[in-house]
């Protein structure tokens, strides 16, 4: 199963009776309904530890490019009008500045190795608190209320999965607690936020800019207004999307797939 | 007004300091620039007129480095190409087929390994890539494990190895054309090559050639010869390269710590006082 095609319901289900495993490319499984597959006997597997590394990658990409305006800058760049170089430009610098991570699962933790190299402060909102060794490992502060760190981050960066609970986790209240001068990186769910509060958020300088990776629907609609915003850099969700990760998620899938048809266990297998 | 005159802080290279100008500043003292290169000014010639010079190079390291390590990211990840997808009038559905090179893990292969390379290597560390470098003189053996860093004497033997080779040299005579069709033609078909030094330092024609014919897979500039490009040079239409307007140390943060260093070595220079970071005619 590649970026959520076929679209796995009751009458695909009903018209394939020997079907034993769907094996999904990716660590997301919201595309999916657990109960239903598991009411047809049909097994599933995900992705879940080979994307981490390249989404994180992706993140610091996002967060880099967005606070130095590269997009922007190439532009300018490239542009047929462009004469010289404004000496007023200006981005705004990443090094020690601070990241707020919310969701410190296998691909916030990552984002936080990272960013540690830039000198950035780190503060994380998650379920649980990590072990202290893991915090220390890369000097970050749980802020147990998600408003704590909202307050304090130059960058927040999503890394959630979607489920019931994080469906528009960041919405009006959430941006509006945002410093002025704070950007706004996703690289989980584009569900994760409420997306008609972050036009608006971004429009009235509530927030100064958004990178994500994802969005709802992907593709946006071609007149949507994120895709306008000078200070929005959207990227086609290519989290994953290297050769070698590509190859290492496919490895798995028919790994997994061959344990489901010969009634073994089944790696990387949710239940 | 011209004798008042006893301080010039350069920004961005004006105004141009040549024998007219220094000589109608008769009690000129110091010229304090903003950045850390120096190529653009004739050191002898400044020298001859009894004038001191300072650059600011503590201030430009970490927002050089973030730039390196920002068209890395961006030209491996393709960024900017998926950016004009993702917003394009006719995108219907994502592209599955739409692939980049992986960071983590890689080889990275620094060319120049001062402050601001150093500060790149302990950026790509984290990202747990396989560092080489090469420098004119070898780093201390802490410096190098503290970065997991291996040193290569001999410039081909980086080229051979690296998935992405960044030019992070001073301009001089020597580093001039540095990275040329032979340099090229020894990279990797599959690597990146990220120049945050100046154009200068790289053969541009040999670079177009090597885009062209696959010979290297993309590069991605901060700076090129001349700044902005004349608006027709094939540069600005290739899709694997990525140009950026010299923004290396344009941040809030950066500027005003630059300005800060130059204040020092002006205000010392008309002390009488030592400068703390002079520059000498070599």
């Amino acid at each position: 199963m590649w970026y959520h095609k076929p679209d796995i319901n009751e009458e695909l289900l009903q018209s394939l009776p020997n079907l034993k495993i769907v094996a999904s490319s990716g660590v997301g499984i919201d595309h999916l309904d657990l109960n239903l597959l598991s009411s047809y006997g049909v097994k599933l597997s995900n992705t879940p530890f080979v994307v981490s590394t390249d989404t994180a990658d992706l993140g610091l990409a996002l967060m880099l490019a967005s606070s130095r305006r590269l997009v922007e800058g190439y532009q300018m760049a490239v542009s047929p009008k462009t004469e010289y170089f404004p000496a007023d430009w200006l981005g705004a610098e990443l090094s020690g500045a601070t990241l707020g991570i919310v969701g410190m699962g296998t691909i916030g933790y990552k984002v936080a190795e990272r960013a540690k190299a830039f000198e950035m402060k780190i503060l994380y909102h998650n379920r649980n608190q990590r072990k202290k060794e893991e915090e220390s490992a890369v000097g970050a502060i749980y802020c147990k209320k998600i408003d704590d760190l909202l307050h304090q981050s130059d960058f927040v960066l999503l890394s959630v999965n979607l489920t019931p609970q994080t469906h528009k986790l960041i919405g009006k209240r959430e941006l509006e607690l945002m410093k002025p001068t704070a950007t706004l990186i996703n690289i989980s769910r584009g569900l994760v936020v409420d997306q008609d509060a972050l036009v608006e958020a971004l429009h009235k300088k509530v927030i100064k800019a958004a990178a994500l990776d994802v969005t709802y629907p992907e593709p946006l609609p071609r007149d949507h207004p994120l895709l306008k915003l000078k200070n929005v850099i959207i990227t086609p969700h290519i989290g994953s999307a290297t050769k070698k990760t590509r190859r290492l998620m496919m490895e798995n899938m028919t790994e997994s797939i061959q344990a489901g048809l010969t009634g073994l266990p089944i790696p990387n297998e949710v239940s | 007004m011209s004798k008042k005159v006893q301080a010039i802080y350069l920004w961005w290279h004006k105004p141009v300091i040549d024998q007219e100008l220094l000589q109608s500043l008769p009690n000129l003292k110091v010229i304090a620039n903003s950045g850390v290169g120096m190529d653009h000014l004739d050191l002898k010639l400044v020298a001859s007129f009894g004038v001191k010079m300072a650059n600011a190079p503590h201030a430009v390291s970490s927002s050089t480095a973030d730039t390196g390590m920002a068209l890395l990211l961006a030209s491996a990840r393709r960024l900017v190409e998926g950016y004009q997808i993702a917003i394009s009038s006719d995108m219907e559905y994502c592209e599955a087929d739409f692939l980049g090179v992986e960071v983590t893990g890689a080889t990275l292969g620094i060319i120049g390994m001062g402050s601001i390379g150093y500060k790149i290597a302990l950026r790509a560390k984290a990202f747990e890539m396989n560092i080489l470098y090469h420098n004119r003189t070898r780093r201390k053996e802490q410096e190098e494990q503290a970065v997991g860093a291996t040193y290569c004497e001999k410039i081909d033997n980086l080229l051979q190895q690296a998935d992405f080779v960044m030019v992070v040299v001073s301009l001089t005579p020597q580093t001039h054309k540095l990275i040329g069709k032979r340099e090229m033609e020894l990279m990797k078909p599959t690597a990146t090559l990220i120049n945050i030094s100046r154009g200068a330092v790289i053969d541009q024609e040999a670079l177009v050639t090597a885009l062209q014919t696959g010979v290297i897979r993309a590069a991605a500039l901060d700076v090129t010869y001349p700044e902005p490009l004349p608006r027709d040079h094939t540069l600005l239409k290739l899709k694997n390269v990525i140009i950026t307007p010299h923004l290396g140390i344009k941040t809030d943060k950066a500027t005003y710590m630059i300005t800060e260093e130059a204040t020092e070595n002006i205000l010392a220079a008309l002390n009488g006082l030592p400068i703390p970071s002079e520059v000498l005619p070599s």
